[in-house]
């Protein structure tokens, strides 16, 4: 019964959405005030029968309800309740629910948060979620039903879903993850609603950053996850792979960072109208892309669940009707929104332009990169993919200058800067980075060449940035009357969140660099009562137990660490067999801290003894790619806390409710 | 001047989705984890390869004797970590011979990869310009090709290997014979 209301529900959603996208754009084209309002009730319905269909399903993994096809193939009883609730979204059919439903709940925070739009803008923002709620919902309904039943037959217990799976990071990462994607539907919404006006100002862009950062900060938080996960489930310490799917988010984080600048000189200066929408249009299209990716079967990679030639026609064309839709439209109305504005050759603007140019290069690159294997199909030369070395290559030779300017822009102003002005600005800064990226180099002087050149890039930049996002805040801190330190916090959020991100990437890069460079990994055999000194740390093999999961036995080995005959860990590295698959799973035991992670997990047992392959890594810094991203998305959150976006608003949303209302 | 050229960039990134929908179209529906069928009954091709473990040493298409498996693996592809420890069980079970082909690697990377993880291997292949890679259709790592007792490939696997795949895709493909034998029993 549950199931078939929530089939029944998301059909609701269906016709609700529908309505949601044509009333608003008909009531307006035909002046009819009274059609142009329904669009909010409609997204609230539309909202509230989604969510229904979406706890039905989470209902009947909670229930064990196998007599559903898809519980059945991703859910067992012996499953833990969590993952049970994460498994909801642990396939194909699920997560495109979880993707609807979050999109119904984006439209439904924009239908209720916007009281301060003009009721037109409101109207075609939501008319525009509509239409891309129709198409998922259809997707779902029409190829990917989650709903379907095993009836008369059905088994007496589900096949388990994946042991990869299995984890406190599957709960979270998805749907952070999908939060971000989906949230730049919303800046979209806002882009087209704006090319349908033609009319984009200050006040568009005002409205559009919170949504913005707020879509953005998901993403980044969700990326972070994402990497935190693979980093201790896949059992070698890797945290990131270039994989199709990695790549699919990273992109639109792209592009979502030069959204979030270009929308800032929009706002500030009024400049880059077209370009912002543009991107805005990119960083949804991106996400779209990503599902296609994904979802199709184009691609295969660790992450795929599906291989349906069906549902790779539907979403292309989906993909094709939306984003040739809004570059049509763009196309169209782009010259009527863009401007012909002054700045100086030296100055911000020209930062936040470098700055878009090269992440909308490197996701130009790391595109090509994704789709290689099809390229170069369809050339003929067989299909063959690129690998990580091309992509670091590309990714370090593109970010080493974005960096250095990270450092530059908070300090170089709007319009025009002197050069003299930025030279004694940075001069101090710019000796102290490269003092600290000398003192590296001479203590690793032992090195390769190439690694020492990235050594000092690295740690220049690292300093650079620090130093001079610090010094500025300082400097605008120390403004005030009272103690510098005290005022900190009380200059304009939007500083504050500006100083935060930027700081958090490059505690991101201190991960990269340092965990790439300084990492030792040990790979040895080892027998119960043996040790192993790694970079000073003892690694003492105590001993080997039997455990008994909720839905798996593991062997557990007991590893006690020391440091000059202190006890600084205790580690609890596993070999998981899961029952309902047979599958055998390498949990590594993590001792983490922000200096350094003591790293172990339990390879083979070596043939005819009792000793095993054992891998022991010790990683410096390496929480600080997660640190950074953590730092990033608060940058994220404290941006969305300033007032202008909200007391501005006020002041001039009735005068144009009124124009609006005259309008129609 | 300046305004139609503004107009026509405008007009270029309509442009360049619609070329990327047509590369994406004829990239669908090419299960890319189904053999390009041409490969399929063919022996494997000629090659002349360097072995992973001794650099010195040559082999070619003639020294592979089926009935086996061949696993295409990289020490960059995370995916072969995971599908590592069960050629580990599969090599031990004896019942089937595993070359390997490492991909695309540096032999530093590749014997490393060996050495840390254990060898699965009869033979390790050294792929590094990915040429071999190439002519078997090989497009990313892990893939598997089953090589019948005639050598001549009759499957190709892409992604990895487990205890599933090995018993209900890939054993079934090398052995047919000892399958039909089973039916006819059971019956």
């Amino acid at each position: 019964m549950i199931p078939e209301i929530g089939n029944l529900a998301l059909a609701f959603g269906l016709a609700l959405a529908l309505v949601q996208f044509v009333m608003p754009l008909v009531g307006i084209a035909t002046n009819r005030w009274r059609m142009v309002l329904v669009a909010k009730p409609a997204a609230i319905g539309q909202f509230i029968f989604v969510a229904l269909s979406f706890a039905c399903l989470a209902w009947s993994f909670y229930i064990n309800d196998f007599s559903v096809a898809y519980v059945a193939s991703h859910s067992n009883s012996s499953l833990p309740v969590a993952y049970r609730i994460g498994a909801t979204w642990g396939g194909h059919e699920g997560s495109l629910l979880l993707w609807a439903f979050i999109l119904s709940s984006w439209t439904f925070a924009v239908a209720m948060l916007s009281k301060a739009l003009p009721a037109l803008t409101r109207a075609r923002v939501l008319a525009v979620l509509g239409f891309v709620s129709i198409g998922f919902i259809c997707f779902i309904l029409f190829t990917s039903n989650p709903f379907d039943r095993l009836i008369p037959i059905y088994p007496i217990d589900g096949s388990d879903l994946n042991p990869l799976l299995q984890d406190p990071g599957m709960v979270f990462h998805p749907p952070l993850l999908y939060m971000g994607y989906v949230g730049f539907s919303v800046a979209f919404a806002f882009a087209l609603a704006a090319l349908l006006e033609g009319r984009i100002d200050t006040l568009w862009a005002r409205w559009v950053r919170p949504w913005t950062q707020a879509a953005w900060m998901f993403l980044t938080l969700g990326i972070a996850a994402g990497s935190w996960w693979a980093y201790y489930e896949l059992g070698w310490g890797g945290w990131w792979f270039w994989d199709p799917v990695e790549n699919a988010s990273f992109m639109p984080w792209l592009i979502g960072t030069a959204l979030l600048h270009s929308l800032a000189a929009t706002e500030k200066r009024g400049v880059f109208k077209a370009w912002t929408t543009l991107l805005a249009i990119a960083a949804f299209s991106f996400s779209l892309l990503g599902t296609f990716l994904v979802r199709s079967g184009v691609l295969t990679s660790v992450h795929a669940f599906a291989n349906d030639p069906v549902r790779g026609t539907y979403i292309l064309i989906f993909l094709g009707v939306v984003v040739g839709a809004s570059l049509f439209l763009f196309a169209a109305r782009a010259s009527k929104v863009s401007v012909t504005s002054w700045y100086n050759l030296l100055s911000r603007e020209l930062l936040f332009l470098v700055n878009n140019l090269i992440l909308v290069v490197a996701t130009v690159m790391i595109l090509i990169g994704t789709l290689q294997p099809i390229i170069s199909e369809m050339l003929n030369l067989g299909k063959i993919s690129v690998g990580p070395p091309y992509f670091n290559l590309v990714f370090t030779i593109l970010m080493t200058p974005l960096i250095f300017l990270v450092g530059l822009g908070p300090i170089v102003n709007w319009r025009q800067h002197s050069f003299q002005d930025l030279v004694a600005r940075t001069r101090y800064a710019a000796i102290a980075s490269l003092a600290a990226g000398l003192v590296f180099v001479i203590s690793e002087f032992e090195r390769q060449a190439t690694d020492l050149v990235q050594i000092f890039v690295g740690v220049f930049l690292i300093a650079w940035v620090i130093i001079l996002n610090l010094g500025d805040w300082w400097k605008r801190a120390s403004k005030k009357r009272s103690s510098t330190l005290m005022n900190l916090h009380k200059i304009s959020p939007s500083f504050i969140a500006m100083y935060t991100a930027h700081i958090g990437m490059v505690i991101v890069v201190i991960g990269v660099v340092i965990s790439s460079h300084f990492s030792v990994e040990k790979n040895i055999r080892l027998g119960i009562g043996q040790n192993e000194v790694v970079e000073g740390y003892q690694f003492t093999f105590e001993k080997l137990t039997d455990v008994v999961g909720p839905n798996y036995d593991a062997l557990r080995g007991h590893f006690t660490v020391t440091k000059n005959d202190e006890v600084v860990a205790r580690l609890e590295p596993e070999k998981r067999r899961y029952h309902a698959s047979g599958q055998w799973m390498t949990e590594a035991g993590i001792d983490a801290s922000l200096m350094r992670d003591l790293y172990v997990a339990l390879g083979e047992r070596l043939p005819d003894s009792n000793d095993w392959a054992v891998r022991i890594y010790v990683k410096p810094y390496v929480s600080c790619l997660w640190l950074g991203g953590i730092l990033m998305g608060l940058g994220g959150l404290i941006a969305m806390t300033d007032k202008r976006y909200r007391a501005r608003a006020k002041q001039t949303s009735k005068s144009s409710d009124s124009i609006a209302l005259e309008a129609v | 001047m300046l305004e139609s050229n503004k107009k026509l960039i405008y007009i270029l990134p309509f442009v360049l989705f619609i070329a990327m929908t047509v590369l994406l179209y004829t990239g669908l529906g090419k299960d890319p984890t189904k053999l390009d069928s041409q490969l399929i009954g063919q022996p494997i091709p000629a090659f002349e390869k360097t072995l992973l473990l001794s650099p010195d040493k040559t082999i070619s298409e003639k020294d592979v004797q089926g009935p086996a498996l061949v696993n295409v693996f990289a020490s960059w592809c995370p995916a072969c970590y995971h599908e590592h420890p069960y050629l580990m069980q599969l090599t031990q079970s004896k019942t089937v011979k595993i070359y390997g082909l490492n991909y695309k690697d540096k032999r530093e990377a590749g014997l490393k990869f060996i050495n840390d993880l254990g060898n699965p291997y009869d033979l390790i292949l050294f792929d590094d310009n990915g040429r071999l890679g190439v002519d078997l259709g090989v497009y990313g790592a892990p893939e598997t090709f089953v090589i019948n007792s005639d050598n001549k490939i009759v499957y190709r696997h892409v992604g990895i290997v487990n205890l599933d795949v090995w018993q209900t895709i890939l054993k079934p493909k090398m052995f047919p014979e000892a399958n039909e034998q089973q039916e006819q029993g059971a019956k």
